[in-house]
């Protein structure tokens, strides 16, 4: 699918106007611990995320990557520390206005089309025919138009997971949080989420994405947060995180030698 | 044995020649156990739903309570219909003992814990697949059970098969509170039993060759239509 033909279909999610897109994408993290089975596996994380850069998450297994994640977009409870977007808690509030894309994609047991319909009546409230207008630009977006009556659960890897960047899409989120979207997938479909991601982006979706891969950090990413054992050890720009990374365990990452 | 052959063939007989007094008898049974079936499935699936997802003090004791209703003893339930329906009863100006609508009821009391029960463990799981996709997209209580109900769909179509073959097979409390009254309340088990006690086997063996029939068609379109599902991912 061609670039421009993304950015056109992708156009329909608006511009933001800057001071409500700012007043959106600004966290706090302060102290963070989340502990299970008497195990920090955070470990006291204090982080600023602001709203104008791709923030990439790198780290290896193990590291706290997706529970940073889903504790920034509320879906975890701190053991303790906070999480507050321009100063409101992460929680119910903050996360009707991000959505998130899973590394396992959570998709409806109904049609591609109906996966999209179900998020655009939930958060938009359009009139029947602006919705499938808008489903259907989306679909053509990533390249699943073809596939808008077959049912979610059979399209390959790559199509479920375009499906499920498309649906959090369609809910015009502040912020869009990604875990690992494209791990396992062919190069086409890496393209075709980086894309979309990128679209977003400009738009003025902020973007967390977790990935492993340096390459999509240095094709996409702004910044990149680094973790090891729970804890954040550097935030930095992706060239001086790519040239010199300033932590000896993101040294030891990118050098291909195992952090544990 | 000579007797039992005879009985069958006679059995094959009115089932061939579409007897109007087993036919009746069916119809009634079938209408009687369906009703019993849409009131339990409106009421046992928004309570197993709202089971699944919902968080209270004294869930964990509700859902003992609902589950060991499953094994509730027809002839209890229909002592209990009977307790509520009679003149003195505090339903008795409703007059319904010894109508159908008062098997109905029977019927939906007795098969209610079943569906909600395992319409509750259906839902539960799919809820478990789901749950952070609806965090994610903050999706409101009923939405998220209508969702859930909907996905689930052709599971809780087995589940109703369940309750619905309670139903139609039970026998003690829709003696209670039917009385197996000809042309007017009998059913395909009070009236087997019934003839059975007679000793007009013929009557009473039609009537199990058709239960067995409609349990078995009844099965047959519920794995027809799973199969189909889980063919198109949906299930």
């Amino acid at each position: 699918m061609r670039m421009h033909d993304a950015a056109e279909a992708l156009s329909l999610v608006r511009p933001r106007p800057a001071g409500d897109a700012d007043n959106l994408q600004t966290a706090d993290v302060k102290g963070l611990v989340f502990q299970a089975g008497g195990r920090r596996l955070i470990d006291g994380v204090d982080l600023t995320i602001n709203p104008g850069p791709i923030t990439m998450i790198m780290g290896p297994n193990g590291a706290g990557k997706s529970l940073l994640l889903r504790l920034l977009h509320g879906l975890l409870t701190p053991t303790s520390g906070s999480v507050s977007w321009n100063g409101e808690k992460a929680g119910d509030g903050t996360r009707k206005r991000q959505a998130m894309v899973f590394q396992k994609p959570v998709l409806l047991r109904r049609s591609v089309a109906a996966n999209v319909d179900f998020v655009l009546k939930l958060k938009n409230g359009r009139n029947r025919t602006e919705r499938i207008e808008r489903r259907n630009a989306l679909l053509h977006s990533v390249g699943l138009s073809d596939h808008a009556k077959q049912p979610a659960r059979l399209l390959s890897g790559g199509e479920q997971q375009r499906l499920a960047l498309i649906r959090a899409l369609a809910s015009e989120p502040g912020v869009l949080f990604l875990d690992e979207p494209t791990a396992s997938l062919d190069p086409a479909s890496v393209l075709m989420i980086e894309n979309a991601v990128s679209e977003a982006h400009l738009k003025g979706v902020k973007i967390i994405f977790i990935t492993h891969d340096i390459g999509q950090v240095k094709r996409l990413g702004d910044e990149v947060v680094f973790m090891a054992k729970g804890r954040v050890t550097e935030q930095t720009s992706v060239p001086a995180f790519v040239s010199a990374p300033r932590s000896k365990e993101a040294d030891a990452y990118l050098n291909g030698r195992l952090v544990i | 044995m000579q007797d039992f052959a005879e009985a069958f063939r006679l059995a094959f007989g009115l089932v061939g020649s579409a007897d109007p007094d087993l036919i009746e008898i069916v119809v009634l049974s079938l209408r009687v156990s369906f009703t019993a079936l849409l009131i339990s499935c409106a009421i046992g699936l928004t309570l197993g739903a709202f089971l699944a997802i919902a968080r209270f003090p004294g869930r964990g004791a509700l859902l003992v309570l609902v589950n060991a209703l499953m094994g509730l003893p027809p002839v209890v339930v229909g002592l209990f219909v009977y307790m509520m329906l009679s003149r003195a009863g505090p339903l008795g100006v409703m007059q319904l003992l010894y109508t159908p609508t008062a098997m109905i009821i029977a019927q939906t009391i007795l098969i209610t814990p079943i569906i909600a029960a395992l319409s509750r463990q259906v839902i539960e799981d799919l809820n478990g697949e789901y749950a952070d996709f609806f965090r994610s997209v903050s999706v409101p209580m009923a939405d998220r059970l209508w969702a859930l109900l909907w996905d689930a769909r052709f599971s809780l179509l087995t589940v109703a098969l369940a309750g619905f073959g309670r139903a139609v097979a039970e026998v003690g409390a829709v003696m209670i509170v039917g009385g197996n009254i000809d042309h007017l309340t009998r059913v395909m088990t009070t009236a087997i039993a019934l003839e059975t006690s007679k000793g007009d086997l013929a009557l009473a063996l039609a009537l199990g060759i058709i239960l067995l029939g409609i349990a078995l068609a009844v099965n047959a379109a519920v794995m027809g239509l799973k199969t189909q599902a889980v063919r198109h991912a949906y299930a």
